[in-house]
């Protein structure tokens, strides 16, 4: 008991050092991508339904409240990048690239990039486009790709769930402990998604490979 | 009078010049398109690591940071973070110490397998992947506050919220309608 209580009373104090922030996955993780186009809030990676196919979940804009969620929109100039690094070295050795224009998601890759690191360019010809899916569409709209990649954009549930609240309580010295059972911070919001899947076969890979999502803005 | 004339075609010249210039500015097909570039803004691999490790102060930079040059510049803020949520930290579940715990998560990568099961953790797969399902802020509250047996701390160890408010679908692309 006497523990807790010294945890609980350095997670007052570490609270006030992040002061204000919702704390979530990644959602409005950070002051400059707050309410952006470009604010991530999560990544999945997981073997598809076949499982010769590896999907990348890339999901943005969250926090989205149903009445908002029709006016939510992709941005032309906003790069949503899956880098894949094959080699262990976390440097990207692969990309794919989503990127929206006149109602459709353009999808690059997986490509080499030309160049690693922050600043990207559109690598190769478009391998996939996709209509993205209406808010009022009964069933989402899907594409494949020339390479094989499976391809959606759209509106979805946020599949994130966490107890945020309370945790923010505990962070706050208000609570002791999580609730059971807790309560879906995240529960009945929206995110802006894209959702890849890829024949293993065009990750080159040896059978481990380190992965992360980024966003970038046109210059 | 002269004057005027040699200042009206001036003038004229002028506005052809200009209908010239712009011309050409438009109709500009034979050279080759400028490569227009993206700027890094926000990154993410891991869930939640630049949220809970990452001061406020670092936590824009963070997000510009490519993942191989993140230990040199995060661990010391992130060991501190991890140091002050849980000050009783020995090892976790995992058996690593603080020092190997943070150098894991500094990079903020998902590590993913190519070959076999893919989960966050689940209890035999440590980091082959993220499924929807996988409850990963559990996996994280364990590996902070759990202990070398999962076991200390139980109220901070698992928030029970144990699955999505939507059933996720059996096919692409997986993750249930929007409400």
């Amino acid at each position: 008991m006497k523990q807790k209580k010294i945890i609980l009373i350095v997670l007052v104090a570490f609270a006030t050092t992040i002061g204000g922030f919702l704390l979530a996955s990644d959602h409005i993780d950070a002051p400059a991508v707050k309410n952006q186009t470009t604010d991530i809030t999560d990544l999945f990676v997981f073997n598809g339904a076949d499982t010769n196919n590896l999907v990348f979940v890339a999901n943005t804009q969250g926090l989205l409240a149903p009445a908002s969620t029709g006016a939510a929109t992709f941005d032309p100039n906003t790069l949503i990048q899956v880098n894949i690094d094959n080699n262990g070295d976390n440097v990207e050795d692969l990309v794919i690239q989503a990127i929206y224009a006149d109602g459709k998601m353009n999808f690059y890759g997986p490509a080499v990039p030309t160049v690693p690191g922050l600043k990207s360019q559109l690598e190769g010809a478009i391998t996939a486009s996709v209509s993205v899916t209406p808010y009022t569409a009964s069933s989402p709209i899907t594409a494949t790709g020339t390479n094989g990649i499976m391809v959606f954009a759209g509106p979805r549930d946020d599949p994130f769930f966490f107890d945020l609240n309370q945790y923010h309580a505990i962070l706050a010295g208000k609570a002791m402990s999580f609730n059971n059972p807790g309560s879906d911070s995240f529960a009945g919001t929206n995110v802006m998604s894209v959702v890849v899947e890829v024949p293993k076969s065009l990750l080159k890979s040896t059978g481990k490979i380190n992965v992360w999502l980024t966003t970038k803005k046109k210059v | 009078m002269k004057k005027h004339l040699l200042a009206k075609s001036i003038l004229s010249l002028g506005i052809l010049v200009v209908t010239v210039v712009s011309c050409s500015k438009s109709n500009n097909n034979s050279m080759p398109p400028a490569t227009v570039y993206y700027e890094q803004a926000d990154q993410v691999g891991r869930p939640a690591i630049n949220t809970v490790f990452i001061p406020a102060s670092g936590k824009d930079s963070f997000n510009t940071t490519i993942p191989s040059q993140m230990p040199a510049l995060f661990t010391n803020d992130m060991k501190t973070s991890l140091l002050t949520l849980n000050p009783n930290y020995t090892t976790n579940l995992l058996g690593l110490t603080s020092d190997q715990f943070i150098g894991v998560v500094s990079t903020d990568v998902l590590n993913a397998a190519t070959k076999g099961v893919t989960s966050f953790y689940n209890g035999t797969q440590v980091l082959t992947g993220r499924n929807l399902s996988d409850d990963v802020i559990d996996v994280e509250l364990t590996l902070v506050f759990g202990g070398p047996t999962g076991g200390d701390n139980p109220g901070l160890t698992s928030d029970h919220v144990n699955g999505n408010d939507k059933p996720f679908l059996a096919a692409f692309p997986y993750e249930a309608s929007p409400w």
